[in-house]
């Protein structure tokens, strides 16, 4: 017998008789708060900004202002071609190495823990949202869900090949404690919260 | 109502004013107490380090000495878990199990059996109170800290009717004092540093008194303070709830 | 390679020898339990999430069998290559020839407590593979050829300075610069350059859905990420019981992990895998490793509820002022103390008894595993399968005839505050252990039952029909 054959059978013989029930996850989540209140204060206390504006406008305005435009600028939205470059998503994913700010578009927002869905469709490629320098993420101020429960409700079926949620810049404190921005992925990430 | 009084094996040899004062609180307070002389010891220190199997005559000799009361009362949250958790009597379980029905340890048998809100007194001192762990978190005697729920306790309850008690607040509130049972010489090293940091987290509130409702907790932080040199008392929760 | 074991005990007094640096990993550790506090006490319904965690897991570990199966058949599906492995041994062969399939002799691995358990990297370093450990706190133990001392902080047990005297010998940073910031941004810099240049990245695994076939890994720092999706191949690694049965279950179990852990709401990246990237591959790994056997122990199965998020280490008295290492297994702490007597009973019969039963463990355990119930019934079980000393088996035979018989407990407390009082030398003296850091209690004149005798009412009126 295979190991697979072998392990699976042993777990059968020794797994308890009956099978328990699943619990009904119906009472959870129902926290009543303000959610874009909840998200921006998260959001800030896990070491991101979030900046509010009217549109794809607003975005471009806040990167000239703070972001050095000479850097390499990549990006998966097509309304910010004027200073983000966009044909880079079939290159290798290593030549992305010295890219500086990454933006990209969110699905939704959590306000219980200030995160950010994001899945491969919405990343250009995987690796665009962890190797840059300082990453940059757009979402809708009304697609934001209360609580974790909400957020798989929303994802529900949905097909991806890769997703993750976001929160936050990288960070560790694996150094006597001290919290330190900016372990191995992004070192800030800034929000734009859209109309 | 028939109150059968469990006195801890080392409470009767050493600490004989907590039994006393165990004794004379219950009367006062309405009950017909006694002390069934043949008792010995509710069999923890050997279950706990793994020889329950040895601790069978320990739960017959409670068993022929406590089953004819209506209640067991002890002031000890340990031995009164163990009782209630581990007696057994391959020839009655029946009369095991009820008796471990019966069982309480002193503070919450008159918060939840005699129903009395809170005992009137006097100790004008500052005393910090230390919870121990089995009484705790195994009998509900109080809220543990790792829970996010309401907070209760009922010794904090009958020590709120003394008049003059400051009951401090520590710094962990409800850490193990690292008595531990025979943890306390198989572990010594740490044992004697856990009963230290507890004694200085007393220490830093400026008590009086340390208080609580198991003598083992206590007497292993005495054994810390006499070596220190320490001007603070022990005192167990039963004396100052009795008067002194 | 094998190490002698230095049982908990021991190990433990030699820790505590330095008593400021005891203090200092103590009051750390704390500080984590307290963030952990402060974070679960912002969800009201915290209780209810432990509860339904629970739960989940019982209904996971009473249908384990389907649940692999489910997975396994959507995992394929999904394009990923399931490799089963029967125990350790299995599990480095199987890793090491996906290795050598390609033609690979670099690795970059990101935190797994399971490969821990299976020394893998030694393995594969006896074999000519050079690993590094991505995560910042596994890196600094790598260098100092040290094991991680806690499962989610694995350098708790290391000051700034000790940081930062191993970085200036293997990364060449200035010597004495101990601030986390700028030791940080060195293993950033050191470790992208390990990231660009690896083909095989391996990863632990926090969640796999049966329903999807998909794996979720938790990280703070993105080195997971940075590893799997800079390379051709990312190899998971999973114990079997991290199945959870569907999406919506992550729901639970993540607003749990991270605040439990660190008192975090959610760990920095939490990446769900499903499918490979275009021309990459998936490898997981799914291992037994004791776990079935695990399984079919009635008082210790729900051990395997455990999704390794450290609380209980936190909270322990006992681990705080040991450290990790005392317990000379790759989980430490409370949880470990009842896994590990599984995997090998003689080894680890010191673990149970490395803890005063005080229960904290089990209350700020996420899954809500009664960890201090376990600990005392592994103590029954060790001493019957005979791993207690026979000295040990002999006291307690005599204690419990003193204990049990009135007339020799009457007896021998007489005799001890005889002698307590009389020739206290006897007793408080350096063969006593109890007498190293404490006073013997002071020896009553009588017992309570001699006070009874003369003094109780019953007594009193006895004497008086007399």
């Amino acid at each position: 017998m295979s190991s697979k054959a072998n392990i699976l059978e042993k777990i059968k013989q020794n797994q308890p008789l009956s099978v328990s029930a699943l619990p009904d996850l119906s009472f959870l989540g129902l926290e009543n708060y303000e959610n874009l209140d909840k998200y921006k204060t998260m959001l800030q206390s896990i070491g991101g900004d979030y900046v509010e504006v009217a549109d794809y406008d607003g975005v471009i305005d806040f990167i000239k202002k703070n972001y050095n435009t000479e850097k390499r600028i990549i990006t998966t939205l097509p309304e910010l071609s004027q200073i983000a470059s966009t044909n880079w998503t079939d290159d290798d994913p290593h030549s992305l190495k010295d890219v500086e700010l990454t933006i990209v578009k969110a699905h939704f927002g959590v306000a219980e823990n200030g995160s950010l869905w994001v899945t491969d469709d919405l990343m250009g490629q995987r690796i665009a949202v962890f190797i840059p320098q300082y990453l940059a993420i757009v979402v809708h101020k009304s697609n934001m869900v209360t609580t974790m429960h909400q957020a798989y409700n929303r994802i529900g079926n949905q097909e991806y090949k890769f997703g993750t949620f976001i929160a936050g810049p990288s960070k560790t404190a694996d150094i006597e404690q001290s919290l330190v921005l900016g372990a191995h992925g992004a070192r800030g990430l800034i929000v734009f919260l859209m109309d | 109502m028939k109150i059968g009084l469990f006195v801890p094996c080392y409470v009767d040899q050493f600490y004989p004013k907590v039994a006393i004062a165990t004794y004379e609180l219950l009367q006062k307070l309405g009950c017909d107490v006694s002390f069934p002389m043949k008792q010995t010891c509710c069999g923890q220190p050997m279950a706990n380090s793994g020889y329950e199997h040895l601790s069978k005559d320990c739960d017959a000799n409670f068993i022929a000495n406590f089953a004819e009361f209506d209640y067991v009362v002890s002031p000890s949250g340990s031995c009164t878990l163990h009782v209630k958790e581990h007696l057994h009597d391959e020839k009655n379980e029946q009369l095991a199990t009820q008796i471990r029905k019966r069982v309480y340890e002193l503070t919450e048998f008159i918060t939840d059996i005699l129903k009395i809100e809170t005992i009137e007194g006097n100790f004008p001192h500052k005393v910090g109170l230390h919870y121990s762990c089995h009484g705790q978190r195994m009998l509900h005697l109080a809220q543990m800290s790792e829970l996010n729920l309401p907070f209760f306790s009922k010794p904090e309850q009958l020590l709120r009717g003394i008049k003059g008690l400051e009951l401090v607040s520590l710094g962990k509130k409800d850490e193990c004092c690292g008595f531990g049972g025979t943890f306390c010489v198989t572990e010594e090293a740490i044992s004697a540093k856990m009963g230290q940091d507890r004694v200085k987290d007393h220490e830093n509130q400026q008590v009086e008194y340390i208080t609580g409702y198991d003598m083992s907790c206590l007497m292993h932080l005495e054994g810390t303070l006499k070596r220190q040199k320490s001007p603070i008392k022990i005192i167990h929760i039963a004396q100052i709830l009795n008067g002194l | 390679m094998e190490t002698k074991i230095i049982e908990h005990s021991k190990a433990a007094e030699l820790f505590i020898k330095d008593e400021k640096r005891t203090d200092w990993h103590n009051e750390t550790l704390w500080f984590v339990r307290e963030k952990r506090d402060k974070a679960a006490f912002q969800i009201p319904d915290w209780e209810l999430l432990r509860e339904t965690a629970s739960q989940i897991k019982n209904n996971v570990l009473s249908n384990m069998n389907q649940y692999l199966i489910d997975f396994e058949a959507n995992a394929k599906n999904n394009g990923i290559i399931v490799h089963w492995a029967a125990d350790a041994d299995e599990h480095n062969k199987i890793v090491h020839s996906i290795m050598e399939k390609h033609g690979v002799s670099q690795m970059v691995k990101s935190k797994s407590m399971l490969t821990e358990e299976c020394h893998l990297n030694e393995y594969l370093t006896e074999k000519g593979i050079d690993v590094i450990d991505s995560d910042l706190g596994e890196r600094i133990v790598q260098l100092r050829k040290e094991a991680p001392s806690h499962i989610v902080l694995p350098a708790i047990h290391l000051k700034k300075a000790d940081v930062s005297e191993t970085f200036h010998k293997f990364l060449g940073t200035e010597k004495g610069n101990n601030d986390p910031k700028y030791l940080t941004e060195a293993a950033r810099h050191h470790l992208r350059d390990t990231f660009l240049t690896r083909k095989i990245a391996l990863t632990g695994v926090n969640f796999a859905i049966a329903e999807t076939g998909e794996f979720v890994v938790c990280t703070n720092e993105g080195n997971a990420d940075m590893g799997v999706h800079l390379a051709d191949v990312h190899i998971a690694c999973m114990g079997f019981e991290k199945i959870i049965p569907q999406r919506k279950h992550l729901a639970v179990f993540l607003r749990l992990l991270a605040r439990s852990a660190t008192g975090q709401p959610i760990t920095t990246y939490s990446s769900h895998f499903k499918k490979p990237g275009e021309g990459k591959e998936i490898h997981l790994v799914i291992v037994d490793n004791g776990r079935s056997t695990q399984l079919g122990r009635e008082d210790f199965r729900s051990s395997l509820k455990c999704i390794r998020c450290g609380a209980c280490m936190n909270t322990c008295p006992v681990y705080r002022r040991s450290g990790g290492h005392s317990y000379h297994n790759a989980v430490a702490g409370p949880i470990g103390s009842i896994l590990a007597p599984n995997l090998d009973m003689s080894k680890n019969a010191d673990l149970p008894f490395a803890s005063t039963l005080c229960g904290s463990c089990t209350n700020v355990c996420p899954v809500k595993i009664d960890i201090h119930v376990q600990l005392y019934k592994w103590r029954q079980k060790l001493v019957k399968e005979g791993y207690s000393p026979k000295s040990k088996t002999l006291m307690m035979k005599g204690m419990s005839a003193v204990l049990s018989n009135p007339v020799f407990f009457n007896l021998a407390g007489k005799m001890g505050r005889f002698v307590l009082e009389k020739m206290p030398g006897l007793v408080s003296n350096g063969l006593n252990p109890w007498y190293k850091q404490r006073e013997m209690p002071a020896p009553p004149e009588e017992s309570f039952r001699e006070w009874y005798q003369k003094n109780s009412t019953a007594s009193k009126d006895k004497n008086n029909e007399q």
